[in-house]
């Protein structure tokens, strides 16, 4: 089985539609497994239980680059090699990247009322996430101005391809600016390297939200295929009903 | 390359003739200083502290307002297919249409820069050390603009979305430009360091900014 055989959309609905229960059920079963290794960790010295937050919070944060990292990949395979599915990969990403990302950067927020006092700082990692948010945005602002999918899928190739060599350099600039404008003493996470009663559930939560992002993706290609299917029956009872 | 020098040319006498497109740009740069003391305060300490930074997010405005103009007009009157079907290769073609962009808008905020220095306060140094950046780093803004202007063209409202696209992109270039500028009045760093990552991000974009433009406009106009 080779990636251009998927090319045929109702192999791939077949084919998609009979590991859709089996992915979506590894999903439940890894979110299980994670969340009570999370019950079982203990609490932070300091932070005491809202350190738990990190569980959801640094998935999310390796989700929402994950995301973008796919949608490229996508648009190569738009824009080189034309292969028929990957406009649908790219669309039916874009918004469980930006959604993912918001996770982030919500979750980020409520963490950091209660251990640095404040919602929001403008730190080179919060401003990154939220750069890459707005860009998430931007992506999917495109993909609703181009009403045609074919044009509009090329459109936002280009950009997210543009997105990702410039995604590097924002990280880096915004870096050498927070480093600049303020001391990096506050918000690190001064404690020692991670102890293995937290990376455990940490990567058991990594993996069941990776498993969660294949299901909404591949269930949201599915739907994405329909949407188009709907479109060219719609457009062609259009056609009929003005007599062509 | 005459075809090339012929371009630019055409363009920038267009730019120069039709609309007066430079000083409107020029204008909004002017007014965006203006209005930043009325809603800042009119304290000339404070005015020459942030002066740097005012400057430099006026100048990336004004190079926003004319960007639709830099693809769209030559989409409207059919000219962009010419460019398509020419034999100079699409990428050299938008990048000299994207020159004679920065020769006609950019350039002249560079030149208006000082004499906006003298309302807020800048000293000759500070004052100096904007142009210079904003020399350096607009180039830039118009590469990155050009990609923009490339997806957008053949959208009936695409200048607000050209404004959401690119902005996120030009962060560093803001970064950088207003760093420098800082480094050569107060510091902490040495002036040399971000001005160099500007002349990088310039040249970088000049690089990726007619790439990516091409490839939109080949793809898209089908």
């Amino acid at each position: 089985m080779a990636l251009i055989d998927l090319a045929n959309p109702s192999r791939f609905l077949t084919l998609s539609g009979r590991l859709l229960p089996w992915l979506a059920g590894a999903t439940l079963f890894a979110f299980a497994f994670g969340v009570s290794q999370i019950i079982a960790s203990p609490d932070d010295y300091q932070q005491g239980a809202t350190a738990k937050i990190m569980f959801i919070h640094v998935p999310a944060a390796w989700l929402a680059m994950f995301i973008w990292a796919t949608m490229s990949v996508a648009a190569l395979g738009t824009l080189v090699w034309r292969h028929p599915l990957a406009d649908v990969a790219a669309k039916a990403a874009a918004p469980i990247g930006a959604a993912f990302t918001l996770q982030c950067l919500v979750t980020g927020m409520l963490w950091g009322r209660p251990m640095w006092g404040t919602y929001w700082v403008w730190d080179g990692r919060l401003t990154s996430v939220l750069v890459l948010f707005l860009m998430y945005l931007g992506v999917l602002a495109l993909w609703r101005t181009i009403e045609e999918p074919a044009r509009a899928a090329r459109a936002v190739a280009v950009l997210t391809l543009v997105g990702a060599i410039n995604l590097p350099i924002i990280k880096f600039s915004v870096d050498w600016w927070s480093t600049l404008h303020q001391p990096a003493s506050v918000l690190r996470l001064s404690g020692p390297t991670i102890h293995p009663s937290i990376l455990i559930p940490l990567l058991a939560m990594a993996l069941a939200f990776l498993l969660l992002f294949f299901t909404l993706h591949l269930a949201a290609m599915r739907n994405e295929i329909m949407r188009r299917r709907v479109r060219t029956l719609m457009l062609m009872q259009a056609d009929a009903a003005a007599g062509r | 390359m005459t075809a090339l020098t012929a371009l630019l040319v055409r363009d920038m006498r267009l730019a120069v003739r039709v609309g007066g497109g430079a000083l409107i740009g020029v204008l909004f740069f002017l007014i965006v200083v203006t209005i930043v003391p009325f809603a800042i305060g009119p304290d000339l300490a404070l005015l020459a502290q942030i002066g740097p930074a005012i400057l430099w997010l006026g100048a990336l405005l004004a190079s926003l307002l004319a960007l639709d103009r830099l693809i769209g007009a030559d989409y409207e009157d059919g000219s962009l297919d010419l460019i398509l079907t020419a034999r100079v290769p699409l990428e050299l073609a938008v990048a000299v249409k994207a020159l004679a962009h920065w020769l006609t808008t950019g350039l002249p905020l560079v030149a208006a820069a000082p004499l906006l220095g003298l309302l807020l306060n800048l000293d000759p140094t500070a004052t100096g050390a904007v142009a210079l950046t904003l020399a350096a780093g607009t180039p830039a803004l118009t590469f990155i603009g050009l990609v923009g202007a490339a997806l957008t063209v053949a959208l009936r409202r695409g200048g607000l979305l050209l404004a959401v696209l690119i902005l996120p992109l030009t962060i560093p270039v803001l970064i950088f430009g207003v760093a420098a500028s800082n480094a050569a009045v107060v510091g902490p760093v040495p002036f040399g360091p971000p001005f160099t990552i500007l002349c990088a991000l310039t040249l970088i974009s000049a690089v990726i900014g007619p790439i990516a433009a091409a490839a939109a406009l080949r793809h898209g106009l089908d």
